[in-house]
C-alpha cells in the first residue's frame, strides 16, 4: 500500500479548504494572499494528481486502479454507496488535465481579476469548481459523480453571473443553470431506471451505482435497457457538454470573466459530459444504437456550430461555437466506440482552447474590454506574448501536423471511418467540419492580429502582466507538445495514451448487443473492446486507408488555413460578396440559425404564458379565495362581535347591576350594631315560639273556615 | 315545698330581664351581664327539673358546667371589652359599627 492510495481524497478536498478559507477568512487575511492559497491548494492537487499517476504507471497494465474508501455514506442492506475515489487510467488522466489545467487558469485569474472588487469571492467559486470537478472525476460512483456533477452546474451559474450588476449577464447565467436542468434531469432518470431495473430485474444482478459494477453488469441487461439507460445519461452529457438540442447556453456563457470560459466553458467542465460517456463505456458497448445517437449527435454538432462560428464577430463568441464544435469531436470519438481517442481529444482540447481563451481574455485585457474583432487588427506587435501562443493553439486547433489537436482530431476522425460502430458518412461531416475549423480560426487570428489596425482612438493596446502571460506559454508548450503522446503507429508512434486507457473501457459485450456491431468477427469472442475490429483487417490495406484520410484531414486543414489567409488579408471583399448575394443565408448564420428565437417561439414563450395563467389564476382565484374568505370573516365576526357587546355582555353587566342593587338594599339591613341583630333575632325566635304553641289552633280555625266556605258553595 | 310552676316563673323572669338588659343596654359590660342572668335564668331551670323530675344529678351536672362555662366566657369576654375600648375608646357597643354594610 502507498499512502496515496488511502488519500486519494484530498486531491478534491484541497481546493475546499481554500472554499472555506476563502469565505470564512478572506476580508481578514487580504486579497493578495486569498490569490495565493487559490493556487498553492490546486497546485498541491496537481501535485497528488501527478502522484497518483506515477503510482498507476508503476502498476501492472491490467491492474491500474485505486480504490478509495473515505467515508461509508448509504449502506442499505447489500448495498452501498460511499465517499469512494477510484484513480485508474481514463480518471487519472481526467484529474491531472483538471488539476493542471485549473491550476494556470487560477494563476491567470489572479492577473486578470486583479482590479475586481469581487476578487476574494472570484476565488472561492474558482476554488469551489475546482474542488466539485475533482469529485466528479475521482468520483468511484454515479451518485458521488452527481454531487459533483451538480456542484459544477452550480460553480457555472454563479461565475457567468459573476457580474450580475448588468442584467444580461444574470439572465445568461440563469439560461445555462435551466437548460442544464433539462439535461441533469434526464441523467437522474437514466441513473434511477439503470439501478432499479440492475437491482430488481436483472437475474444475478445487483443493486448498485459503482461504475465499474454497471459497467462488468451491463452484458447481462437486455438491449433496450441499455439503449434507453444510455440514450437518458447522453441527454445529461448533451446538457452539460453543450450538444445539439441543449448547446444554447454554452455561447451565453462567454457573459462570465473570461478565465471562466476558459476553465469552466471549454477546458473542464463542459467536458463531463464526454467523461461521463467514458465512464460508462461497458453501458455503451452493450448499447449500439446509443452509440450511434451520440456520434451522430456530435458530428452533427460539430459541424453545424462550426458553420456558426463563421459569421460571428465576437472573439469570445467565436470561440464558443468552436468549443461547441470540439465537444461534438469528443462525443463523435466516444460514440464509435473511440472512447480514448475522445479523451485524448478531450485533453489536447483543454490545453489549446483554454489556451484560445486565456490569449483572448488577454486581448481583451490589452484592448481595454474591447470583444469585437472588427475593432482589432494589427495586435501582433503590440501583444507579442498573446500573439505567439496564440498561434500555437491556432495550429492546434487547425490540426496542422504536429501540433496536438492534429494528433486526437485524426485519431477521432480515423475511428469514425474504421471502428465497427463508424461509418464514412460520419467521417465526412467531421473532415468538412475539420476545414470549417482552420477556415474560422484562421479568420480569427487575421481579423485580430493581422491587417490594418481598426482600434477606436485612445485604445492603446498593452501586454499583459506575467502572472497571465507565463499560463499562456505553458499551456502554449502543452498544445504543441500535448499530442506526442498519442502518436499513432502510422506515423511511427506509439499511441501510449490509447493503450494507457485500453483496460478502462474494455468491457464484456452481450451477444445480442454484438450483434448490433456488425463486423464483430468469429473468434473474437464477445470481448469488444473499444474501436473493436480495428486491428482484424489486412494490416496493409488499413494502413494505406488510415494514410489516405489522414492526408485528405492535412489538406483540408491547410486549405482551410490558406484559403481564410487569403480570403481576409488579400480578397476582402469576398466575405462582403457572399454576404451581399446570399443575404438570407448569411443572416441565419450570423443569427446562429435563429434557434434561440426558435426556442423561444416553441418553449419559452409557452412557459411564460403558462407562467403568465398560473399567476393571474394565483391573483384572481386562489388570493380571491383567500382574501374572500378573510372577507367573510371579517364579516362574521363584526356580527359575533355586536351580538357579544349587546347581548352577552348586557347580560353579564345586569346580572352583575342586579346584583349590586340587591346588595346595596340588602347591606342597610347590616347596621354593624350587634344589638339590633340580637333583637331581630330573637324576634324570630319569639315569632317562631308562638307559632308553634298557636299552629293546632290557627289549623283549626283554617280547617274549620274551609268546611263552612265548602259547605255555603256547596248548598248554594 | 316550693311547686315547680313558680321557681320556672322566676326562671322566666330571670330570662326575660336579661334578655332586656342584652337588647337595649349600650354598655358592653352591662350587656354581658344581661347574658349572665339568661345563663342562670336556664341553670335554674336545670336544677328545678333536675330536682323534680329525675333522680339523678344530670342536671345539677349541666348546671355547674354552664357555670364554668360562663366563668371562662367571662374572661374572654373582658378581653374583647378590654379590645373594644383600647380601639373606639369606648364600650358603648353602638359605637363599634365599622361592620355596617
Amino acid at each position: 500500500m502507498n499512502w496515496i492510495d488511502t488519500h486519494l481524497w484530498l486531491i478534491p478536498a484541497m481546493p475546499l479548504i481554500g472554499v472555506l478559507t476563502h469565505i470564512f477568512l478572506g476580508s481578514v487575511i487580504g486579497r493578495k494572499a486569498v490569490g495565493i492559497i487559490a493556487c498553492l491548494l490546486v497546485f498541491i492537487s496537481l501535485c497528488l494528481s501527478v502522484w497518483v499517476f506515477v503510482r498507476l504507471l508503476g502498476m501492472d497494465p491490467e491492474h491500474r486502479h485505486i480504490m478509495n474508501h473515505f467515508l461509508p455514506w448509504i449502506h442499505v442492506g447489500s448495498f452501498k454507496v460511499d465517499w469512494a475515489f477510484r484513480a485508474d487510467p481514463i480518471s487519472a488522466v481526467m484529474v491531472l488535465v483538471v488539476s493542471g489545467v485549473g491550476f494556470l487558469i487560477h494563476v491567470y485569474s489572479t492577473g486578470y481579476m486583479a482590479g475586481d472588487p469581487k476578487y476574494i469571492r472570484f476565488f472561492a467559486y474558482l476554488n469551489l469548481f475546482a474542488f466539485a470537478m475533482l469529485l466528479l472525476v475521482l468520483a468511484s460512483n454515479v451518485l458521488l459523480m452527481f454531487i459533483g456533477w451538480e456542484g459544477v452546474g452550480l460553480c457555472s451559474y454563479l461565475l457567468i453571473g459573476f457580474w450580475f450588476e448588468d442584467i444580461e449577464n444574470a439572465k445568461a447565467g440563469l439560461k445555462a443553470f435551466i437548460v442544464n436542468r433539462i439535461g441533469d434531469f434526464s441523467f437522474i432518470v437514466g441513473m434511477l431506471f439503470l439501478f432499479w431495473y440492475m437491482g430488481a430485474k436483472v437475474p444475478g444482478g445487483k443493486y448498485t451505482l459503482d461504475f465499474y459494477e454497471i459497467n462488468s453488469m451491463a452484458h447481462m441487461l437486455p438491449t433496450w435497457v441499455a439503449v434507453t439507460a444510455c440514450v437518458l445519461f447522453f441527454g445529461g452529457a448533451a446538457g452539460k457538454s453543450a450538444q445539439i438540442p441543449l448547446y444554447v447556453w454554452l455561447p451565453d456563457a462567454m457573459a462570465g470573466p473570461t478565465p471562466v470560459s476558459a476553465l469552466i466553458h471549454a477546458a473542464t467542465m463542459v467536458t463531463a459530459g464526454v467523461y461521463m460517456i467514458a465512464r460508462f463505456s461497458g453501458l455503451y458497448l452493450n448499447a449500439p444504437d446509443a452509440m450511434m445517437l451520440v456520434a451522430t449527435v456530435g458530428a452533427a454538432t460539430a459541424l453545424f456550430s462550426a458553420t456558426i462560428a463563421v459569421a460571428q464577430n465576437d472573439i469570445k463568441k467565436v470561440l464558443a461555437y468552436s468549443t461547441v464544435s470540439q465537444l461534438g469531436y469528443m462525443f463523435l470519438g466516444v460514440g464509435v466506440g473511440a472512447f480514448q481517442a475522445g479523451i485524448f481529444h478531450l485533453m489536447t482540447h483543454a490545453f489549446f482552447k483554454g489556451l484560445l481563451f486565456l490569449a483572448a481574455g488577454s486581448v481583451i485585457h490589452g484592448m481595454h474590454n474591447e470583444q469585437d474583432m472588427r475593432k482589432m487588427g494589427a495586435l501582433k506587435s503590440k501583444l507579442p506574448y498573446t500573439w505567439i501562443t496564440f498561434m500555437a493553439a491556432w495550429l492546434a486547433i487547425a490540426g496542422f501536423p504536429g501540433f496536438s489537436g492534429f494528433f486526437s482530431k485524426d485519431e477521432i476522425l480515423w475511428k469514425a471511418f474504421s471502428s465497427s460502430h463508424g461509418h464514412w458518412g460520419l467521417w465526412l461531416v467531421g473532415f468538412a467540419a475539420a476545414g470549417l475549423t482552420a477556415f474560422y480560426m484562421t479568420r480569427l487570428i487575421v481579423m485580430t492580429f493581422y491587417g490594418e489596425k481598426r482600434w477606436d482612438e485612445g485604445v492603446h493596446p498593452h501586454e499583459s502582466p506575467p502572472n497571465m502571460t507565463v499560463p499562456l506559454i505553458a499551456l502554449a508548450v502543452l498544445s504543441v507538445i500535448g499530442g506526442y503522446v498519442g502518436v499513432p503507429a502510422l506515423l511511427k508512434g506509439g499511441n501510449h495514451i490509447e493503450h494507457w486507457m485500453e483496460p478502462a473501457v474494455t468491457w464484456t459485450v452481450s451477444e445480442e448487443a454484438a450483434r448490433g456491431h456488425e463486423a464483430v468477427v468469429a473468434g473474437h469472442g464477445h470481448h469488444a473492446t473499444a474501436a473493436a475490429t480495428e486491428h482484424h483487417g489486412e494490416h496493409g490495406s488499413e494502413h494505406a486507408m488510415e494514410g489516405l484520410l489522414m492526408g485528405a484531414s492535412v489538406a483540408v486543414a491547410i486549405g482551410g488555413i490558406l484559403i481564410g489567409w487569403w480570403m481576409y488579408t488579400r480578397r476582402r471583399d469576398i466575405p462582403e460578396k457572399v454576404a451581399n448575394n446570399w443575404p438570407m443565408a448569411y443572416k441565419t448564420v450570423l443569427n446562429k440559425y435563429y434557434v434561440d428565437e426558435i426556442y423561444h417561439w416553441a418553449v419559452i414563450k409557452n412557459v411564460l404564458r403558462l407562467t403568465w395563467f398560473s399567476g393571474k389564476f394565483d391573483n384572481w382565484v386562489i388570493d380571491g379565495a383567500v382574501n374572500g374568505s378573510a372577507w367573510l370573516t371579517r364579516k362574521v365576526s363584526g356580527i359575533s362581535g355586536w351580538i357579544d357587546n349587546n347581548f352577552v355582555d348586557g347580560t353579564v353587566n345586569a346580572v352583575a347591576e342586579i346584583t349590586r342593587g340587591i346588595g346595596a338594599r340588602f347591606g342597610k339591613v347590616q347596621t354593624g350594631r350587634v344589638q339590633q341583630y340580637l333583637t331581630l333575632a330573637a324576634a324570630m325566635v319569639a315569632i317562631f315560639i308562638v307559632g308553634v304553641i298557636l299552629w293546632p289552633s290557627i289549623e283549626l280555625a283554617g280547617k274549620e273556615l274551609y268546611r263552612q266556605l265548602f259547605h255555603i258553595a256547596a248548598g248554594s | 315545698m316550693i311547686p315547680i310552676g313558680h321557681i320556672l316563673a322566676v326562671g322566666a323572669a330571670m330570662f326575660c330581664i336579661g334578655l332586656f338588659a342584652l337588647l337595649s343596654r349600650r354598655n358592653a359590660v352591662a350587656v354581658f351581664m344581661g347574658i349572665e342572668l339568661m345563663l342562670n335564668a336556664a341553670n335554674l331551670n336545670f336544677v328545678a327539673f333536675s330536682h323534680y323530675h329525675s333522680q339523678s344529678i344530670d342536671g345539677i351536672v349541666a348546671a355547674v358546667f354552664v357555670i364554668m362555662l360562663a366563668a371562662a366566657e367571662f374572661a374572654v369576654a373582658l378581653a374583647l371589652i378590654l379590645s373594644l375600648y383600647q380601639t373606639f375608646r369606648s364600650v358603648h357597643l353602638d359605637d363599634a359599627d365599622e361592620m355596617k354594610g
